[in-house]
């Protein structure tokens, strides 16, 4: 397999104070000095509020945004070092809304990255097969369907599906379960955490509810105003002394009788 | 006007009726495929160049201001692409075409789903394959809303090119004008009118096959 590139450091993914300023006339600092290890296998999840800039670490790391100042490492080599384009194909991509094509069939969908790495027909074919029920859709049923026959929830795993085609060894995923409703959601995340054990991939993932956060991490790292405020695994993240922390343990505080 | 002396005109004159709406459909047909093989083209090529789009889009704005019979009237004297004659009116026919195709080719290619294009880039695809794998097919619905556009714009305007010696339905009507005969005025607007239809009705049916929601 070609895309597939041996990882020879530990550390797939290095920021090295990075900084990224938006390129127009106020000039904003989105992230400022931030230096982050990600070692291989590791499910780091990058956790914020809005506007914290947990996307755009996401995107520097794929190369759709170079740093203004430091360098983000993959694989040993800096993004802007990198063709894009070889990158990214080593670099399965998850969004909120999938972003599925809608003229492509699930299996086209799924089958892109393949083909656009020239795998024949028949190999794509058995690929779009494995991943279809690897994330719980029965290729018999869903292969041939558009992504507007599907449920929010199907298209997700559909997104999943598609971004694990090519068997990269970098997972990026930006809320994807956002915009599910609760239950759904719910079932996702177990999956997905049960996948992701399973997988064992370096998995970078954004969101903003600390009970994603806890229950798919191995490491928790958490931005404010572009800054890196705190780091930690699940279990020692929820003793942290830090204001931002208990603003977003406070979040989980319920009231009885709701849900968890 | 008489309707059954209208119906007998029509019936002894149908070869020259028919012959007429050819000479039409031919020139409409050679208008569109230039206005769609120069507008398609350059509706893609500006997408990303937004200087460009400005003016290229207000050049073909422009163009449609002009009332038909006085751009016809501006080419007579020019050479190469002027004089009288369907070379001309195909000129004329085609800047009239242009502007529809032109923007709809444009707002196709630039209103697609954000996260479709983020998730296309992300993937790896190099922006070739962006364009003509995923922008360009989830356009074509609206690129062909905007040929339909101005074919019909094309049929109507056609009829006018008679007044240059372009031929086709508009030389019953210019004759029908001149010696006040409503009759022959019809021989001219009723295929002119069915053709017209017939196109909105024919590329309809393909916009909607085209259609991806």
């Amino acid at each position: 397999m070609n895309t597939k590139t041996a990882l020879s450091s530990k550390k797939t993914i290095e920021f090295r104070e990075v900084s990224f300023r938006i390129n127009d006339i106020l000039k904003r600092l989105i992230v400022l000095g931030v230096s982050l290890e990600i070692p291989q296998g590791e499910t780091l999840v990058l956790l914020g509020r809005s506007g914290s800039g947990k996307t755009t670490l996401l995107k520097l790391i794929n190369g759709m945004l170079l740093p203004s100042n430091g360098e983000v490492l993959v694989d040993g080599r800096s993004t802007a070092a990198w063709d894009p384009i070889r990158l990214r194909r080593s670099i399965g991509y998850v969004i909120q809304d999938a972003g599925l094509f809608p003229h492509f069939t699930v299996a086209e969908n799924i089958g892109l990255v393949p083909s656009l790495e020239k795998w024949d027909r028949c190999r794509t074919a058995v690929r779009v097969g494995e991943l279809l029920t690897l994330v719980g859709l029965d290729p018999a049923e869903f292969a041939g369907r558009h992504p507007r026959e599907l449920s929010g929830g199907q298209r997700q795993r559909v997104g999943v599906a598609r971004a694990l085609a090519a068997d990269p060894p970098i997972l990026l995923m930006d809320e994807p379960f956002g915009a599910l409703d609760p239950v759904t959601r719910a079932e996702l995340q177990r999956e997905f955490s049960a996948l992701a054990r399973r997988l064992s991939k370096t998995i970078v993932f954004v969101t903003h509810d600390l009970h994603e956060a806890l229950l798919l991490a191995s490491r928790i790292v958490l931005l404010e105003s572009g800054r890196i405020v705190a780091s930690a695994p699940p279990q020692e993240f929820l003793r942290l002394d830090h204001p931002e922390v208990r603003a977003f343990t406070a979040s989980l505080a319920v009231t009885p009788g709701a849900s968890p | 006007m008489n309707p059954q002396t209208t119906w007998s005109f029509f019936a002894e004159h149908r070869a020259e009726i028919f012959g007429a709406t050819i000479d039409h459909l031919t020139l409409v047909i050679i208008a569109m495929m230039i206005a769609i093989l120069i507008g398609v083209p350059l509706g893609m090529f500006i997408v990303q160049r937004p200087t460009l789009r400005t003016i290229a889009l207000g050049i073909a704005s422009v163009f449609q201001t002009i009332p038909s019979l006085a751009l016809f009237g501006f080419l007579i004297p020019i050479p190469f692409i002027g004089g009288i004659g369907k070379r001309t009116a195909i000129v004329a026919l085609v800047l009239y075409a242009l502007l529809p195709i032109l923007r709809n080719t444009y707002v196709g290619l630039t209103g697609i789903d954000p996260a479709v294009l983020e998730a296309a880039e992300a993937m790896g695809m190099t922006r070739a394959q962006i364009l003509f794998r995923v922008r360009f097919p989830l356009a074509l619905a609206v690129i062909l809303a905007g040929i339909r556009t101005a074919t019909i714009i094309t049929i109507g305007v056609a009829t006018i090119a008679a007044a240059i010696g372009a031929g086709g339905l508009g030389t019953f009507i210019f004759q029908g004008v001149a010696l006040v005969s409503d009759t022959l005025i019809l021989a001219g607007a009723i295929p002119a009118a069915l053709l017209a239809l017939l196109a909105d009705f024919l590329l309809g049916l393909l916009e909607r096959r085209l259609k991806v929601s």
